[in-house]
Parts: structure tokens; sequence; C-alpha cells
């Protein structure tokens, strides 16, 4: 089974995210592989060990992307596919689609695998658009993976209220929830193993891309700072803290 | 005037209401007109037109509850060559945000995510590092696409026409691959989470998925109040994902929200910010939650807990 993993290299989610003008910082800023997508790269690595095949890690970002890759590759991760290219700074979820697409087309795949959204940018939109490129249907959110083989799957999708079981001809693009599994550690082994595997680097000119394909089209026009909520009374628990916010709840007339 | 598109969901008949939130602010943008895809679309018209669609685009074929995102995403890019919108409005709901993102592929328009506002047909605004900054993005392509976050605006009815033009698209055998064949819903008891005056939440502070239940306490000696909780307990397996609350999850606006060991991750401060009021409990001062908080109160949560649902019981006495 030839499974694909999309990974994002992505600033420290637990570092308070600055602006650069009007795109997030990331200069100084350690980057680190989107912790939602270490359950994509999870799920990958056990159907390969069900179903045999190979698990190959693809990501767009600059250079320094390669760590994201790297630590994919050591959890276990067979070969990475880096796309990187000057122009791609600032891509929206169409262009990092089409630069997706393009690089998986290359060769023969039987499933995709994301996170259900980036962490940074948390809309989640990509993997429809990717699956549309690719020409393959979609199964967003799915918290359980344990039915799928070369050609079908039989999958949970979580809904709002609950959760549906979907049928799947493969190839096609899932997205994986956090829960979905508990993803590995990197074994010092497996560190020393990813330095040797294959991590190839491609640009825009490589996948036959052409800047009309990667033009940019969402602009930010202007970024204020947004009308603030007033923190209100802050008190240490001296034994009164659950009178205090009973009498509040009194007060707002909700008991 | 420029033409505005809704696209509405309907599930298991039932018409999701965010629609009638964007069609209220879609009236303001242009002429404002709905989608609705799936069985119980003709039924759902009437009420689309009664918040301001003069057209109904509707299909009651059931391909659309039994088949994922590839044959609406179909289904609208012919509707699109048929119509020309300028403007389609979604929520930001799993299945929309699936259909939105296969047609901005099919169209080469930029679907801009997690609108909080739309400004103009051609400029939406979005919030980030939970809800500080404003951000104004101008929207390109034909039709634009936006996605737009539940209870972003208040619904009110203006009626007009809601003349159904039935949809007759043919959908190709190869947009249905992906098939629901079981549905599963989690009851939850007491008020629907994204409907309580009062809401109390609870994340990792709570320390185990067993002190759920003094949420479930509390929110039953307060009355009408609903339990939601943190992606990350949700994550961790202790509540089922019907009671998250936020960016993936549910959006609240309750009169009370009161936030038991939540931190305040951007993530989570997103879906409940909008709350009248809050109230924080925390054994963390740096918490990101207090500086929203209209009361903080820096302590061990599984302490004030049962001391809390005492103070409630003798005030209602």
């Amino acid at each position: 089974m030839n499974i694909v993993v999309c990974v994002k290299h992505i600033p420290d989610p637990n570092v308070p995210p600055e602006m650069d003008g009007d795109r997030l910082k990331r200069e100084g800023v350690q980057g680190v592989l989107d912790p939602g997508d270490e359950f994509g790269v999870e799920a990958g690595l056990q159907l390969k060990e069900k179903n045999g095949g190979e698990v190959t890690l693809v990501s767009m970002g600059p250079a320094t992307a390669r760590e994201a890759v790297t630590r994919g590759l050591s959890m276990g991760a067979d070969k990475g596919i880096l796309i990187s290219d000057d122009s791609l700074a600032g891509a929206d979820a169409l262009v990092t689609a089409r630069v997706l697409a393009a690089a998986i087309k290359r060769n023969e795949f039987d499933l995709v695998i994301a996170g259900v959204e980036s962490t940074d940018g948390y809309t989640g939109t990509m993997p429809g658009t990717l699956a549309e490129l690719l020409g393959v249907p979609q199964v967003t959110f799915v918290k359980t993976l344990e039915n799928v083989d070369a050609t079908t799957a039989k999958v949970d999708r979580q809904t709002a209220s609950g959760y549906h079981v979907v049928e799947c001809a493969l190839p096609a693009v899932m997205t994986v929830t956090a829960g979905v599994n508990e993803p590995r550690y990197a074994s010092f082994k497996g560190i020393m193993a990813a330095k040797k595997k294959p991590l190839e680097e491609l640009s825009l000119g490589d996948l036959g891309l052409t800047s009309d394909d990667v033009a940019i089209n969402q602009k930010i026009a202007q970024i204020t700072p947004a009308e603030e909520r007033k923190a209100g009374e802050v008190f240490e628990d001296d034994g009164t803290g659950a009178a205090k916010i009973a009498d509040f709840l009194k007060e707002a007339k909700v008991i | 005037m420029a033409k505005v598109w809704v696209y509405a969901e309907v599930h298991e008949g039932n018409l999701d209401p965010a629609a009638l939130e964007l069609l209220t602010k879609a009236r303001d943008l242009g002429d404002a007109e709905a989608v609705v895809l799936g069985s119980g679309a003709s039924d759902a018209a009437a009420k689309l037109g009664e918040y301001g669609a003069a057209v109904v685009h509707a299909s009651d074929d059931a391909v659309y509850d039994d088949f994922i995102a590839q044959p609406h995403a179909h289904a609208l890019h012919e509707l699109i060559g048929q119509n020309n919108p300028d403007l389609i409005m979604f929520a930001n709901n799993y299945d929309s945000r699936d259909i939105a993102g296969r047609l901005s592929a099919k169209t080469g328009s930029t679907l801009m995510g997690n609108a909080t506002d739309i400004l103009s047909v051609d400029k939406a605004q979005t919030s980030i590092f939970g809800g500080t900054q404003l951000v104004d993005v101008e929207l390109e392509g034909s039709p634009r696409l936006v996605l737009v976050r539940p209870k972003s605006f208040e619904p009110s009815a203006a009626a007009a026409a809601g003349t159904v033009q039935q949809v007759s698209v043919e959908i190709p055998e190869d947009a249905k691959k992906a098939k629901r064949v079981e549905r599963h819903e989690e009851q939850a008891s007491g008020p629907k989470l994204d409907a309580a005056p009062v809401v109390v939440s609870g994340g990792r502070g709570l320390q185990e998925a067993g002190n759920f239940k003094l949420l479930e306490e509390l929110a039953s000696e307060i009355g009408n109040a609903a339990v939601g909780a943190t992606r990350a307990v949700v994550d961790a397996g202790w509540v089922p994902y019907a009671m998250q609350i936020g960016q993936t999850g549910i959006t609240v606006k309750p009169g009370v929200y009161i936030a038991v060991g939540i931190s305040g991750a951007t993530q989570h401060m997103v879906g409940m910010k909008g709350a009248k009021k809050i109230i924080a409990i925390n054994k963390d001062e740096e918490a990101p939650i207090f500086s929203i908080a209209d009361l903080g109160v820096v302590g061990d949560a599984l302490k004030i807990l049962p001391q809390l649902i005492e103070e409630v019981r003798n005030r209602k006495g």
C-alpha cells in the first residue's frame, strides 16, 4: 500500500505567536512538526504495518521545514519530499494544495493522510481541495482507521453530534483527528536511521508548475487590534473563591 | 446588485440554523439566494425565504445525503456556471468545509476560512491569536468563496419570495465514492450546549475523566446549564466529541461561561469568547483565560467545585 502523509512545519505552538508585517513571524521561532500531523504519521505507519507498503511524507515549506519531515522519518516513515521555493512564501490553501497534488501525482498512491487542520492556520480546507485536484474522494475527521486495505476503507467519521460510518473506495484523501491513535516517540535508532533515509527537495520547476499556478490571491488588507475584552478581578483562592463565584452567578441572575 | 449565495446544510431533513445567520448578512451585501441539497431541501426553502432568500436552488435527491462532498461540489459548480453568483457563503461546519474545499479547486477561487465577518462582497474579516487581532482579507475569484464561523451574525427574519428552483444536475458515478453507511448520534442530556444560557466547561486542570461529574453536578445545581469541554480532554477520551467547544467543535455564546481548569488555548477561546460573562478557575495565575475573565479565581478546581456546588445550593435556598 502506497501511503502518503502530508506534514507541516509550524512555529512551536507553545510559544505565543507574533506578527511580522502581515505574516506570522517565523524567524527566531523554533519550528516543530505540527502536533496534529503526528497522528497522521502514526496512522500511516500502522497501516503499513498491517498491509505492507511504504509511507512517504510530503511537505511544502522553507528549507527549515526539513526538520519536520526528518522528525516523521525518525518515527518510521520511509522517505520524504519537501517542496521548497521562495515564491511559495505566504501560500494560501489553494496554492498549497496545487503544489502538494503535483508532488503526490508523480507516483502511484492508495491513500493520502493529513491532520484535520494545521495547528497554526486551522482552516482545514486544504485536504478537500487536494482531493479534488487528485480526482479522488475525501473523508475528513476520521477517528478510526482500522478497516482499511489497499482498495477500500470503512472508517468512522466524527460529526457534530456523533459519528458516521463511511465506506470509501481508494485511492482517497483522509484527515485524521487527534486522538485517532497514540503517536509513537522517535527512538534513538529511529533518529539515526532517519539521517540515511531519502529526503528529496523539489522546486516548482521540478513539478512542472508555473508562477501562474502558484499566484497567491488571498491578500491581507489590514490588521487591527480587536476591541479588548477587559479582564475583571482575579483573586487568589483563600477559601472564599467558591462564595465569590456564587455571588457572581446570583448577580448575573442565573441562580 | 451583487448576487450573494448562501450554502445551507440539511441534516436528516433539518435545516442547519447557521444558514439563517448567513442569509441575514447576505441580504445586506446584495441579492440573497440560497442553495440547499439533500432530503428536506424543498421543505427548508420556506424558512430560507423567511430570512431573505429570493430564490432557493433546491434538490431533495438522497445522493446528497448518502455521499460526502463530491456530489455537492459538482452540483454547485454546475449552478455557478448557470447563474454566476459573486460570492458564496458557507458555514464553517464539517460538510461545508469539505464541499467548499473541493469547489475551490474547481473554480480556482481562493477559499477564505474562519471568517467572523463579511465587510463587503470582496472583503471578509477573521480574528487570530485568540481573537486579539482582526485581519481583513481581500477575496479573489469568481465566485468568491468564504467559510463563516457559526454565530458570527444574529439571525433576523425579513421575508423574501423564497422561490424554489429545482436543481437537476446529473451526478456522475465517480462522484459517488465516499458513502455514509451508518449514522450514530451521541445523546446529551440537559439543554443543548450551543443554546444553554449557562455553560460549565472543563479542561486538563480537572486531572481525570471521573472529575467531570463535578461539572455535571454543578450544572444541574445551577439549572438550565450545559457541560462543555476543551479539545485536550476530548482528544484524551474523557468526554465525547459532541461536548467540544472551540475552533473545531461548537461555538457558544451563553450568558455565563464557567471555565474550570482551562488554560485558554486559542483553539478554545475562539469558541467561547462571545459569552456575556466569563468566570475562570485555574491554578496557574498566568493562564491566558484570566485575561478575558470577568471573575477569575486562582486555585485548585477540585477543592473549589464541591464548595461551589454547596454555595449555589444555599443561595437558591
